[in-house]
């Protein structure tokens, strides 16, 4: 009997003893934590899949929390998690430029050819290696879908010898414009339908020479637009999304149809 | 030293195709077209403009910081151009374009036996720099930066590499047979800058004849020796025989130099020779064209600067009835697929073969998954795994690639690929992830320099 008494006691006062040390501990250590950053990181899905770009849900939070990162950028989540973060932040997330991947080429099969016979692995890389040029054009887009194997959200297909970017899925991570060894996708505003889809930066006969729907570095665009908007730099135009007002007049001028025209409800709008 | 190195595979050699055909010489009548880069380190800087008048050995563009090479013009005529010209690896780079006068007047004093050479360790390096030589072998690195490593005294070995164990090529097989004493001579000459170094002569047991020339070249001479090899590829690797004559493996971060050894082709120690003692820059190396489709294979001497299609037509042309499915500049083992003939040959080239029929093709359709048979880790002669390494590739895992499982030290000899029966493109891997982690080192130290 008396050592069950005593194994009480003496169990008791260890855990007196262990519990005040804790409750010490954590008022002496307690860590700051901003409290956006906790509500941020309440209302994210919380499945760390890395798809923002960031390591996972907690960095995400603190990187929306400093304003590193936008509020809707959280790809799994969508809409009504960026209205909740958006609520958190104080920003609307609809006042947030959305950014999506874009390809700057437009050679499908039909426009430009294929040089040599390629055998090897099917990656752009690999290609890029093997001392065969894949395509006459030494800039454009090869085809075999790097894009398409780092794209977390399956947004990017090859379609005709070409990668395009699904727009809805795009989260704007990024991968793929490090990925691509021909540095031909750019992150551009959703809103920006106008927008030049070529990247080569030879004259004009050498462009024709290789694809029928290349930019000829012809400057009628430049002349077209009434707000300098855009430039030809090295034989390729490019078009400042910030002064750009999508006013498509550079699209209808352009010999080639290398500028995408602004969707006709939008020109409207304008 | 040791009688072989590890691994290494028995591919078909098919040198019988150009064996026997003597060395000529092979004047182009074309343009010539010279790459600014076409050895390992910065691109030469063109020292002449449009419209300038050239000669045989004049210097056209010059070594732009320490480890570049001079490219010397190997015709004479008019500078037509400078500009960018697609080249043997498929990209445009920037080319000096030269019209060929087809009369070759050479330039003033050149080619002439000199008197007194300046034998001199300078002199020496100084003619070597002055004449644009790079290792003929296929890398290309300039053979005056080989030359002179930090301490010229712990050199042990002067490897002579004779070996020539890419199939199909022969030309190393002709020269040394019919100029084995420049050869000699070339091997003296670089053994006065090592001290204590001695000369081997390393060549594969199926070249009888030019192992004969050599021994007899070498006869009397108490600091060179000629080693027969067992014909096995990659023999004529630089760690390969390494391996053999000095009996030490290293990582691919060391240099040879820090091995004790230096290996050079007997190509380079030819034009060594023809530099330091007749002041002959290098503009013209002995090359093989062979392969199933070409109708008189042969061994030419050709000038730099030459194009493909040019040499293709010397050589007759293709056999009657057969179209050109592949063309390989270098060896068929580590030799680049060209993508069209008219691209110049570099100074490195040492091949052309020309195909009726794609052997990839095959392959590709026959491609299953690694089987995990393992005979790609018997066969390297790095002592590298292939299969662990392409899994790591696979799945990205570059640390692991390069941390555990060494993936840097791959030299690229095509032996794992060779020897798959699964027909996996191991190589093909290996280059592009190798490319890919120097390329993010490169990016990272460029940074760090901000």
């Amino acid at each position: 009997m008396e050592i069950i008494i005593i194994t009480t006691i003496v169990i008791t006062v260890i855990g007196i003893l262990v519990g005040a040390g804790l409750v010490f501990t954590g008022k002496k250590f307690y860590v700051e934590v901003d409290e956006k950053e906790a509500a941020v990181r309440e209302c994210l899905p919380g499945n760390n899949c890395g798809a923002c770009g960031y390591a996972g849900c907690d960095a995400m939070a603190a990187a929306i929390a400093s304003g590193d990162a936008p509020v809707n950028g959280c790809p799994v989540g969508g809409t009504p998690v960026a209205e909740k973060i958006g609520e958190i932040m104080g920003i609307s997330a609809e006042a947030v430029d959305r950014k999506v991947a874009f390809v700057k080429c437009k050679g499908s099969c039909e426009v430009t050819k294929n040089q040599g016979n390629y055998i090897g692995i099917k990656d752009c890389r690999s290609a890029m290696l093997g001392g065969v040029p894949v395509s006459e054009c030494d800039y454009g887009c090869l085809g075999f879908g790097s894009c398409v194997s780092v794209c977390p959200q399956h947004a990017i297909r090859v379609i005709d010898g070409v990668a395009v970017v699904d727009e809805d899925k795009c989260v704007a991570c990024g991968l793929c414009v490090k990925t691509c060894p021909r540095h031909l996708i750019e992150l551009v505003p959703e809103k920006s339908h106008v927008r030049v889809q070529c990247s080569n930066k030879d004259k004009g006969p050498q462009v024709k020479k290789v694809c029928q729907a290349g930019c000829i570095g012809c400057s009628l665009c430049v002349r077209q637009c009434e707000f300098g908007a855009v430039a030809v730099d090295a034989n390729l135009a490019k078009i400042d999304y910030d002064k750009c007002t999508q006013c498509g007049k550079c699209a209808a001028k352009c010999p080639a149809k290398v500028i995408i025209p602004p969707s006709p409800s939008e020109k409207e709008e304008n | 030293m040791k009688s072989t190195f590890r691994g290494g595979v028995h591919p078909r050699e098919r040198k019988e195709l150009s064996e026997g055909a003597a060395l000529r010489v092979f004047d182009a009548k074309g343009e010539m077209v010279f790459p600014l880069a076409q050895h390992i380190g910065k691109p030469a800087k063109p020292v002449v403009k449009r419209g300038d008048a050239v000669l045989v050995g004049q210097l056209i563009a010059e070594a732009d910081g320490f480890v570049s090479a001079n490219i010397i013009c190997s015709c004479s005529g008019k500078v037509k151009a400078v500009e960018k010209r697609r080249t043997i690896s498929g990209a445009m780079l920037e080319s000096i374009v030269i019209e060929n006068d087809g009369l070759y007047n050479k330039k003033e004093g050149m080619g002439e036996k000199v008197e007194e050479p300046d034998l001199s360790k300078e002199g020496i390096l100084a003619k070597v720099k002055e004449a644009g030589i790079v290792g003929l072998g296929g890398a290309g690195f300039p053979t005056a930066v080989k030359l002179a490593p930090r301490d010229a005294a712990a050199i042990k070995y002067v490897i002579a590499n004779g070996a020539e164990c890419e199939p199909y090529l022969t030309c190393n097989d002709q020269l040394m047979q019919k100029y084995a004493p420049e050869i000699v001579e070339g091997l003296e000459i670089t053994l006065k800058l090592f001290p204590n170094a001695v000369g081997v002569i390393a060549i594969e047991r199926n070249k009888p004849k030019a192992i004969e020339a050599m021994k007899k070249a070498a006869e009397g001479k108490e600091k060179i020796q000629v080693l027969d090899l067992p014909t096995k590829y990659p023999q004529g690797g630089e760690r390969s025989l390494i391996q053999v004559v000095a009996e030490v493996d290293f990582p691919t971060s060391k240099l040879p130099a820090d091995a004790g050894c230096i290996v050079d082709n007997v190509g380079t120690l030819y034009a060594v020779q023809r530099a330091v003692m007749y002041n002959e820059p290098l503009f013209s190396h002995v090359m093989t064209v062979s392969g199933d489709a070409v109708k008189n294979p042969a061994n030419l001497i050709v000038r730099d600067g030459t194009s493909f299609r040019e040499i293709m037509e010397e050589c007759g042309g293709l056999k009657d009835g057969l179209a050109l499915k592949k063309a390989i500049c270098g060896g068929p083992m580590m030799g680049l697929t060209l993508s069209s003939l008219d691209i110049p040959i570099h100074k490195t080239t040492n091949g052309l073969l020309l195909w009726a029929e794609d052997p990839l093709e095959k392959a590709e359709i026959q491609m299953t998954a690694c089987l995990h048979c393992g005979r790609c880790t018997t066969v390297c002669p790095q002592g590298l795994m292939p299969q662990m390494m392409a899994e790591a590739a696979e799945h990205g895992d570059m640390e692991r690639y390069e941390t555990k499982l060494y993936g840097l030290d791959c030299i690229a000899c095509g032996s794992c690929t060779y020897i798959c029966p699964a027909k996996r493109p191991l190589t093909q891997t290996f280059k592009q992830v190798k490319a890919e982690i120097l390329a993010a080192k490169r990016a990272a130290a460029a940074g760090g320099k901000k």
